[in-house]
Protein backbone atom coordinates (compact mmCIF):
# COMPACT_ATOMS: atom_id res chain seq x y z
CA UNK A 1 0.00 0.00 0.00
CA UNK A 2 1.32 3.49 -0.75
CA UNK A 3 1.31 6.15 1.96
CA UNK A 4 -2.03 7.62 2.88
CA UNK A 5 -2.97 11.00 1.50
CA UNK A 6 -4.67 12.62 4.43
CA UNK A 7 -6.40 15.67 3.06
CA UNK A 8 -9.68 16.53 4.70
CA UNK A 9 -12.79 16.55 2.53
CA UNK A 10 -14.68 19.76 1.95
CA UNK A 11 -17.91 19.89 3.93
CA UNK A 12 -20.74 18.98 1.56
CA UNK A 13 -23.09 21.75 0.50
CA UNK A 14 -26.77 21.75 1.40
CA UNK A 15 -29.49 23.98 0.04
CA UNK A 16 -29.93 27.38 1.64
CA UNK A 17 -33.63 26.55 1.88
CA UNK A 18 -36.63 28.90 1.75
CA UNK A 19 -35.72 30.81 4.90
CA UNK A 20 -32.18 31.87 4.00
CA UNK A 21 -33.25 35.46 4.62
CA UNK A 22 -33.48 34.89 8.37
CA UNK A 23 -29.80 34.21 8.56
CA UNK A 24 -28.35 36.40 5.87
CA UNK A 25 -30.88 39.18 5.42
CA UNK A 26 -33.13 39.16 8.51
CA UNK A 27 -34.63 42.57 7.80
CA UNK A 28 -36.18 41.09 4.68
CA UNK A 29 -37.55 38.19 6.72
CA UNK A 30 -39.54 40.71 8.69
CA UNK A 31 -37.55 41.42 11.82
CA UNK A 32 -34.78 43.70 13.03
CA UNK A 33 -32.05 41.95 14.96
CA UNK A 34 -28.65 43.24 13.88
CA UNK A 35 -27.37 46.77 14.24
CA UNK A 36 -25.91 46.43 10.76
CA UNK A 37 -26.94 44.12 7.99
CA UNK A 38 -24.12 43.18 5.69
CA UNK A 39 -23.82 43.58 1.97
CA UNK A 40 -26.25 46.40 1.15
CA UNK A 41 -23.50 48.87 0.20
CA UNK A 42 -21.12 47.38 -2.36
CA UNK A 43 -19.07 50.35 -3.46
CA UNK A 44 -19.19 52.79 -0.52
CA UNK A 45 -19.42 56.59 -0.77
CA UNK A 46 -16.01 57.44 -2.21
CA UNK A 47 -15.52 54.89 -4.97
CA UNK A 48 -14.55 56.26 -8.37
CA UNK A 49 -16.06 55.18 -11.65
CA UNK A 50 -19.51 55.11 -13.13
CA UNK A 51 -22.42 54.58 -10.75
CA UNK A 52 -24.71 51.89 -12.07
CA UNK A 53 -27.68 49.80 -11.06
CA UNK A 54 -28.01 46.11 -11.90
CA UNK A 55 -31.43 44.48 -12.00
CA UNK A 56 -32.88 41.16 -13.01
CA UNK A 57 -34.97 38.18 -12.20
CA UNK A 58 -34.05 34.53 -11.78
CA UNK A 59 -36.36 32.15 -13.65
CA UNK A 60 -36.66 28.40 -13.31
CA UNK A 61 -37.08 25.69 -15.96
CA UNK A 62 -40.79 26.46 -16.34
CA UNK A 63 -40.08 30.13 -17.01
CA UNK A 64 -41.45 31.21 -13.65
CA UNK A 65 -39.64 33.74 -11.46
CA UNK A 66 -37.83 32.27 -8.47
CA UNK A 67 -38.97 34.34 -5.53
CA UNK A 68 -36.76 33.08 -2.72
CA UNK A 69 -33.29 33.61 -4.16
CA UNK A 70 -30.35 35.22 -2.43
CA UNK A 71 -27.58 36.57 -4.65
CA UNK A 72 -24.12 37.69 -3.69
CA UNK A 73 -21.95 39.90 -5.87
CA UNK A 74 -18.17 40.15 -5.83
CA UNK A 75 -16.43 42.69 -7.98
CA UNK A 76 -13.34 44.81 -8.50
CA UNK A 77 -13.42 48.60 -8.35
CA UNK A 78 -13.26 50.84 -11.42
CA UNK A 79 -9.49 50.33 -11.57
CA UNK A 80 -9.88 46.56 -11.66
CA UNK A 81 -8.69 46.02 -8.08
CA UNK A 82 -10.37 43.68 -5.59
CA UNK A 83 -10.63 44.72 -1.94
CA UNK A 84 -8.53 41.80 -0.77
CA UNK A 85 -5.10 41.61 0.86
CA UNK A 86 -3.68 39.54 -2.01
CA UNK A 87 -4.47 42.20 -4.57
CA UNK A 88 -1.47 44.45 -4.72
CA UNK A 89 -3.21 47.83 -4.97
CA UNK A 90 -5.42 49.74 -2.56
CA UNK A 91 -9.11 50.39 -3.10
CA UNK A 92 -11.08 53.46 -2.08
CA UNK A 93 -12.06 53.89 1.57
CA UNK A 94 -15.34 52.06 2.12
CA UNK A 95 -15.16 50.01 -1.07
CA UNK A 96 -15.79 46.35 -0.20
CA UNK A 97 -16.87 45.08 -3.61
CA UNK A 98 -19.22 42.56 -2.05
CA UNK A 99 -22.97 42.72 -1.93
CA UNK A 100 -25.93 40.61 -1.00
CA UNK A 101 -29.50 41.00 -2.26
CA UNK A 102 -32.69 39.02 -2.11
CA UNK A 103 -35.54 38.92 -4.57
CA UNK A 104 -38.88 40.58 -4.04
CA UNK A 105 -41.16 37.93 -2.53
CA UNK A 106 -44.00 38.82 -4.95
CA UNK A 107 -42.23 39.49 -8.25
CA UNK A 108 -38.83 37.82 -8.00
CA UNK A 109 -37.11 41.04 -9.05
CA UNK A 110 -33.74 41.87 -7.52
CA UNK A 111 -31.36 44.79 -7.94
CA UNK A 112 -28.33 46.48 -6.47
CA UNK A 113 -26.42 49.74 -6.85
CA UNK A 114 -22.69 49.75 -7.38
CA UNK A 115 -19.94 51.12 -9.60
CA UNK A 116 -18.99 49.55 -12.87
CA UNK A 117 -15.85 47.49 -12.36
CA UNK A 118 -12.75 47.91 -14.50
CA UNK A 119 -10.92 45.20 -16.44
CA UNK A 120 -9.02 42.76 -14.24
CA UNK A 121 -5.74 41.04 -15.03
CA UNK A 122 -6.40 37.37 -15.67
CA UNK A 123 -4.12 34.40 -16.09
CA UNK A 124 -1.03 34.44 -18.24
CA UNK A 125 -1.15 38.20 -18.59
CA UNK A 126 -4.49 38.20 -20.41
CA UNK A 127 -6.88 40.94 -19.38
CA UNK A 128 -10.44 39.99 -18.46
CA UNK A 129 -13.31 42.21 -19.55
CA UNK A 130 -15.12 44.07 -16.74
CA UNK A 131 -17.39 41.67 -14.91
CA UNK A 132 -19.23 41.05 -11.65
CA UNK A 133 -19.04 37.59 -10.09
CA UNK A 134 -22.38 36.31 -8.85
CA UNK A 135 -23.28 33.49 -6.49
CA UNK A 136 -26.87 32.29 -6.33
CA UNK A 137 -28.48 30.21 -3.61
CA UNK A 138 -32.11 29.25 -2.99
CA UNK A 139 -34.41 26.47 -2.02
CA UNK A 140 -33.91 23.70 -4.57
CA UNK A 141 -30.34 24.75 -5.39
CA UNK A 142 -28.13 22.13 -3.79
CA UNK A 143 -24.79 23.81 -4.40
CA UNK A 144 -24.55 27.58 -4.87
CA UNK A 145 -24.33 28.55 -8.55
CA UNK A 146 -21.50 30.77 -9.79
CA UNK A 147 -21.83 32.94 -12.84
CA UNK A 148 -20.40 36.17 -14.22
CA UNK A 149 -22.13 39.31 -15.40
CA UNK A 150 -20.47 41.11 -18.32
CA UNK A 151 -21.54 44.45 -19.82
CA UNK A 152 -23.18 45.04 -23.20
CA UNK A 153 -21.21 48.25 -23.82
CA UNK A 154 -17.93 46.31 -23.58
CA UNK A 155 -18.41 44.22 -26.70
CA UNK A 156 -14.80 44.55 -27.78
CA UNK A 157 -13.39 43.51 -24.40
CA UNK A 158 -15.95 40.73 -24.08
CA UNK A 159 -14.87 39.33 -27.44
CA UNK A 160 -11.34 38.72 -26.19
CA UNK A 161 -12.21 37.79 -22.61
CA UNK A 162 -10.43 34.51 -21.80
CA UNK A 163 -13.26 33.18 -19.64
CA UNK A 164 -15.90 34.02 -22.25
CA UNK A 165 -13.65 32.19 -24.69
CA UNK A 166 -13.93 29.01 -22.63
CA UNK A 167 -17.58 28.78 -23.58
CA UNK A 168 -17.49 26.64 -26.67
CA UNK A 169 -20.98 27.60 -27.84
CA UNK A 170 -20.86 31.26 -28.85
CA UNK A 171 -24.63 31.47 -28.62
CA UNK A 172 -24.42 30.77 -24.88
CA UNK A 173 -21.96 33.61 -24.21
CA UNK A 174 -24.76 36.13 -24.58
CA UNK A 175 -26.39 34.73 -21.44
CA UNK A 176 -23.64 36.46 -19.45
CA UNK A 177 -24.09 39.91 -20.98
CA UNK A 178 -26.19 42.46 -19.10
CA UNK A 179 -28.03 44.94 -21.32
CA UNK A 180 -27.35 48.62 -20.70
CA UNK A 181 -30.16 51.14 -20.61
CA UNK A 182 -30.91 54.52 -19.05
CA UNK A 183 -33.82 55.27 -16.77
CA UNK A 184 -34.44 58.63 -15.14
CA UNK A 185 -30.89 59.63 -15.97
CA UNK A 186 -29.43 56.55 -14.26
CA UNK A 187 -27.58 53.70 -15.91
CA UNK A 188 -29.37 50.40 -15.38
CA UNK A 189 -28.14 47.01 -16.56
CA UNK A 190 -30.64 44.21 -16.98
CA UNK A 191 -29.38 40.71 -16.15
CA UNK A 192 -31.93 37.91 -16.10
CA UNK A 193 -30.69 34.52 -14.97
CA UNK A 194 -32.24 31.35 -16.39
CA UNK A 195 -31.56 28.31 -14.26
CA UNK A 196 -32.73 25.83 -16.86
CA UNK A 197 -34.20 25.50 -20.32
CA UNK A 198 -34.07 27.82 -23.30
CA UNK A 199 -31.36 30.44 -22.87
CA UNK A 200 -29.98 28.68 -19.79
CA UNK A 201 -27.38 30.91 -18.17
CA UNK A 202 -23.81 29.69 -18.21
CA UNK A 203 -22.70 28.65 -14.73
CA UNK A 204 -19.11 28.03 -13.78
CA UNK A 205 -17.32 25.47 -11.69
CA UNK A 206 -14.81 27.80 -10.13
CA UNK B 1 -1.50 39.99 -7.51
CA UNK B 2 1.82 38.37 -8.30
CA UNK B 3 1.46 34.60 -8.01
CA UNK B 4 -2.09 33.49 -7.47
CA UNK B 5 -2.26 29.94 -6.11
CA UNK B 6 -5.43 28.07 -6.93
CA UNK B 7 -7.80 26.29 -4.60
CA UNK B 8 -8.22 22.57 -5.09
CA UNK B 9 -11.01 21.71 -7.44
CA UNK B 10 -14.34 21.05 -5.81
CA UNK B 11 -15.20 17.33 -5.70
CA UNK B 12 -18.56 17.46 -7.44
CA UNK B 13 -19.22 13.80 -6.72
CA UNK B 14 -18.97 14.49 -3.00
CA UNK B 15 -21.44 17.37 -3.12
CA UNK B 16 -25.07 16.81 -4.02
CA UNK B 17 -25.86 16.98 -7.73
CA UNK B 18 -27.92 19.93 -8.94
CA UNK B 19 -30.74 17.60 -9.95
CA UNK B 20 -31.95 15.24 -7.21
CA UNK B 21 -35.34 13.72 -8.03
CA UNK B 22 -36.16 13.03 -4.37
CA UNK B 23 -35.90 16.73 -3.58
CA UNK B 24 -38.63 17.95 -5.88
CA UNK B 25 -37.82 21.64 -5.84
CA UNK B 26 -34.43 20.89 -7.38
CA UNK B 27 -36.00 19.51 -10.55
CA UNK B 28 -36.98 22.84 -12.14
CA UNK B 29 -34.15 24.77 -10.51
CA UNK B 30 -31.20 22.69 -11.70
CA UNK B 31 -29.18 23.64 -14.78
CA UNK B 32 -29.21 21.00 -17.51
CA UNK B 33 -25.93 21.99 -19.13
CA UNK B 34 -22.63 21.13 -17.50
CA UNK B 35 -20.86 23.76 -15.47
CA UNK B 36 -18.00 25.40 -17.36
CA UNK B 37 -14.78 24.69 -15.46
CA UNK B 38 -12.36 27.57 -15.35
CA UNK B 39 -8.85 27.98 -14.07
CA UNK B 40 -9.01 30.40 -11.19
CA UNK B 41 -8.15 34.05 -11.63
CA UNK B 42 -8.06 36.99 -9.24
CA UNK B 43 -11.87 36.98 -9.41
CA UNK B 44 -12.08 33.55 -7.79
CA UNK B 45 -9.03 33.69 -5.50
CA UNK B 46 -10.09 36.88 -3.76
CA UNK B 47 -13.19 37.34 -1.64
CA UNK B 48 -14.74 39.74 0.85
CA UNK B 49 -12.95 40.46 4.10
CA UNK B 50 -14.91 41.07 7.30
CA UNK B 51 -13.81 42.54 10.59
CA UNK B 52 -15.01 43.09 14.11
CA UNK B 53 -16.53 46.43 13.07
CA UNK B 54 -19.09 44.46 11.02
CA UNK B 55 -20.61 42.61 13.97
CA UNK B 56 -21.13 43.08 17.70
CA UNK B 57 -19.96 40.59 20.34
CA UNK B 58 -23.44 39.33 21.30
CA UNK B 59 -24.36 38.42 17.70
CA UNK B 60 -23.30 34.81 18.37
CA UNK B 61 -25.59 34.34 21.38
CA UNK B 62 -29.03 33.33 20.13
CA UNK B 63 -30.19 32.86 23.72
CA UNK B 64 -30.01 36.61 24.24
CA UNK B 65 -29.74 38.38 20.88
CA UNK B 66 -33.50 38.59 20.44
CA UNK B 67 -34.78 37.91 23.97
CA UNK B 68 -36.58 40.43 26.13
CA UNK B 69 -34.43 41.62 29.04
CA UNK B 70 -34.35 38.93 31.70
CA UNK B 71 -36.03 36.31 29.52
CA UNK B 72 -34.74 33.56 27.28
CA UNK B 73 -36.11 31.28 24.58
CA UNK B 74 -37.86 27.98 25.27
CA UNK B 75 -35.89 24.85 24.44
CA UNK B 76 -32.82 22.77 25.10
CA UNK B 77 -29.90 25.14 25.64
CA UNK B 78 -26.89 24.18 23.55
CA UNK B 79 -23.47 25.39 22.55
CA UNK B 80 -22.54 24.87 18.92
CA UNK B 81 -18.81 25.16 18.45
CA UNK B 82 -15.96 23.95 16.30
CA UNK B 83 -13.32 25.07 13.88
CA UNK B 84 -13.27 26.17 10.29
CA UNK B 85 -10.44 24.34 8.55
CA UNK B 86 -9.34 23.88 4.97
CA UNK B 87 -8.67 20.59 3.22
CA UNK B 88 -5.03 20.86 4.31
CA UNK B 89 -6.31 20.88 7.93
CA UNK B 90 -5.13 24.45 8.36
CA UNK B 91 -7.40 26.76 10.39
CA UNK B 92 -9.27 29.48 8.53
CA UNK B 93 -8.99 32.53 10.79
CA UNK B 94 -11.15 35.69 10.89
CA UNK B 95 -13.79 34.33 8.60
CA UNK B 96 -17.47 35.17 8.89
CA UNK B 97 -19.75 32.33 10.03
CA UNK B 98 -23.51 32.97 9.94
CA UNK B 99 -26.21 30.60 11.16
CA UNK B 100 -29.99 30.45 11.07
CA UNK B 101 -32.48 27.96 12.42
CA UNK B 102 -36.00 27.19 13.55
CA UNK B 103 -36.96 27.55 17.20
CA UNK B 104 -37.41 24.61 19.58
CA UNK B 105 -40.87 23.95 18.14
CA UNK B 106 -39.63 23.83 14.56
CA UNK B 107 -40.92 27.25 13.53
CA UNK B 108 -38.87 29.91 11.76
CA UNK B 109 -39.29 33.60 12.45
CA UNK B 110 -40.03 34.29 8.79
CA UNK B 111 -43.10 35.81 7.25
CA UNK B 112 -43.29 32.94 4.80
CA UNK B 113 -43.24 30.17 7.44
CA UNK B 114 -46.84 29.05 8.06
CA UNK B 115 -46.18 26.01 10.26
CA UNK B 116 -48.67 25.83 13.13
CA UNK B 117 -46.00 25.62 15.85
CA UNK B 118 -45.73 29.01 17.56
CA UNK B 119 -43.10 31.69 17.13
CA UNK B 120 -41.06 32.16 20.31
CA UNK B 121 -41.16 35.82 21.36
CA UNK B 122 -37.64 35.51 22.77
CA UNK B 123 -35.99 33.79 19.82
CA UNK B 124 -34.87 35.36 16.56
CA UNK B 125 -33.06 32.38 15.12
CA UNK B 126 -29.97 33.88 13.55
CA UNK B 127 -26.44 34.59 14.67
CA UNK B 128 -23.01 35.39 13.31
CA UNK B 129 -19.42 35.48 14.43
CA UNK B 130 -15.85 35.64 13.17
CA UNK B 131 -13.50 32.71 13.69
CA UNK B 132 -10.52 33.49 15.91
CA UNK B 133 -6.88 33.09 14.94
CA UNK B 134 -7.17 29.30 15.28
CA UNK B 135 -10.30 29.07 13.14
CA UNK B 136 -12.47 28.51 16.21
CA UNK B 137 -16.09 29.65 16.41
CA UNK B 138 -18.81 29.33 19.00
CA UNK B 139 -22.56 29.98 19.25
CA UNK B 140 -25.06 29.60 22.05
CA UNK B 141 -28.62 28.73 21.05
CA UNK B 142 -31.47 26.30 21.58
CA UNK B 143 -31.70 22.98 19.80
CA UNK B 144 -34.09 23.48 16.86
CA UNK B 145 -37.14 21.28 16.47
CA UNK B 146 -37.97 19.02 13.55
CA UNK B 147 -40.68 20.31 11.24
CA UNK B 148 -42.78 19.11 8.33
CA UNK B 149 -42.30 20.37 4.80
CA UNK B 150 -44.02 19.91 1.48
CA UNK B 151 -42.18 17.45 -0.72
CA UNK B 152 -43.79 14.08 -0.35
CA UNK B 153 -46.91 14.48 1.73
CA UNK B 154 -45.27 13.46 5.00
CA UNK B 155 -41.65 14.67 4.92
CA UNK B 156 -40.00 16.03 8.05
CA UNK B 157 -36.74 17.88 8.28
CA UNK B 158 -34.40 16.54 10.96
CA UNK B 159 -33.34 19.14 13.52
CA UNK B 160 -30.74 21.24 11.74
CA UNK B 161 -28.90 24.54 11.76
CA UNK B 162 -28.05 26.32 8.49
CA UNK B 163 -24.46 27.52 8.30
CA UNK B 164 -22.91 30.00 5.87
CA UNK B 165 -19.13 30.40 5.66
CA UNK B 166 -16.99 32.68 3.51
CA UNK B 167 -13.38 31.54 3.81
CA UNK B 168 -10.71 33.68 2.23
CA UNK B 169 -11.92 33.56 -1.36
CA UNK B 170 -15.16 33.63 -3.32
CA UNK B 171 -14.40 30.09 -4.48
CA UNK B 172 -14.53 28.83 -0.87
CA UNK B 173 -18.01 30.22 -0.29
CA UNK B 174 -20.22 27.54 1.23
CA UNK B 175 -23.67 27.07 2.69
CA UNK B 176 -24.49 23.83 4.45
CA UNK B 177 -26.60 22.39 7.26
CA UNK B 178 -25.49 20.62 10.43
CA UNK B 179 -27.50 17.81 11.98
CA UNK B 180 -27.52 16.28 15.47
CA UNK B 181 -26.09 12.91 16.42
CA UNK B 182 -28.71 10.23 16.89
CA UNK B 183 -31.60 11.88 15.02
CA UNK B 184 -33.62 9.16 13.23
CA UNK B 185 -34.99 11.71 10.73
CA UNK B 186 -31.57 12.24 9.13
CA UNK B 187 -31.73 8.97 7.20
CA UNK B 188 -35.26 9.75 6.00
CA UNK B 189 -34.70 13.29 4.75
CA UNK B 190 -34.74 13.84 0.96
CA UNK B 191 -32.55 16.93 1.33
CA UNK B 192 -29.89 15.02 3.28
CA UNK B 193 -30.19 12.20 0.77
CA UNK B 194 -29.26 14.49 -2.13
CA UNK B 195 -25.70 13.78 -0.95
CA UNK B 196 -24.57 10.56 -2.61
CA UNK B 197 -21.74 9.49 -0.29
CA UNK B 198 -22.71 8.37 3.24
CA UNK B 199 -19.34 9.60 4.49
CA UNK B 200 -20.21 13.11 3.32
CA UNK B 201 -23.50 12.90 5.24
CA UNK B 202 -21.69 11.76 8.38
CA UNK B 203 -19.49 14.82 8.11
CA UNK B 204 -22.65 16.95 8.53
CA UNK B 205 -23.64 15.28 11.82
CA UNK B 206 -22.38 16.99 14.96
CA UNK B 207 -21.58 14.71 17.90
CA UNK B 208 -22.57 15.50 21.44
CA UNK B 209 -19.52 17.07 23.10
CA UNK B 210 -20.06 16.57 26.78
CA UNK B 211 -16.67 18.01 27.73
CA UNK B 212 -17.60 21.32 26.18
CA UNK B 213 -21.00 21.48 27.84
CA UNK B 214 -21.59 23.80 30.76
CA UNK B 215 -22.72 21.80 33.81
CA UNK B 216 -26.24 22.68 34.96
CA UNK B 217 -26.61 25.05 32.00
CA UNK B 218 -26.09 23.88 28.39
CA UNK B 219 -25.14 20.83 26.35
CA UNK B 220 -22.60 21.18 23.55
CA UNK B 221 -22.29 19.87 20.02
CA UNK B 222 -19.05 20.07 18.07
CA UNK B 223 -19.11 20.82 14.36
CA UNK B 224 -15.97 21.35 12.32
CA UNK B 225 -16.40 22.87 8.87
CA UNK B 226 -13.97 22.15 6.06
CA UNK B 227 -13.48 24.58 3.17
CA UNK B 228 -11.53 23.96 -0.01
CA UNK B 229 -7.79 23.74 0.40
CA UNK B 230 -5.23 25.67 -1.57
CA UNK B 231 -2.09 24.81 -3.43
CA UNK B 232 1.05 25.92 -1.71
CA UNK B 233 3.53 25.25 -4.49
CA UNK B 234 3.71 27.95 -7.07
CA UNK B 235 5.20 26.32 -10.12
CA UNK B 236 3.68 28.21 -13.00
CA UNK B 237 2.92 26.18 -16.08
CA UNK B 238 3.55 29.27 -18.18
CA UNK B 239 5.45 32.39 -17.20
CA UNK B 240 3.34 35.53 -17.04
CA UNK B 241 3.05 37.36 -20.33
CA UNK B 242 3.32 34.32 -22.57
Amino acid sequence: MPQRIDYLKETASQTAGPFVHIGLSPGAAGFDIYERELGWDIAGPTAGGERIRVEGVVVDGTGSPVKDVLLEAWQANAQGVYAHPEHDREVEEGFRGWGRVITDFDTGEWGFDTVKPGPVMGRNGRVMAPHINLWIVARGINVGLNTRLYFSDEAEANATDPVMGLIEWEVRRQTLVAERAERDGKVVYRFDIRLQGEGETVFFDI
Amino acid sequence: MSKPAEYYQRDREWHPPALAQGYKTSVARSPRYSLISLEQTASEITGPVFGHEDIVPGDNDLLTNYAQPGESPIGERIILHGRVLDENARPVPNTLVEIWQANAGGRYRHKKDMYLAPVDPNFGGCGRTLTDGDGYYCFRTVKPGAYPWRNWVNNWRPAHIHISVFGASFSQRLITQMYFEGDPLIAKCPIVQTIPDPAAVEQLIAPLDLNASVPLDALAYKFDIVLRGRRSTLFENRPEGN
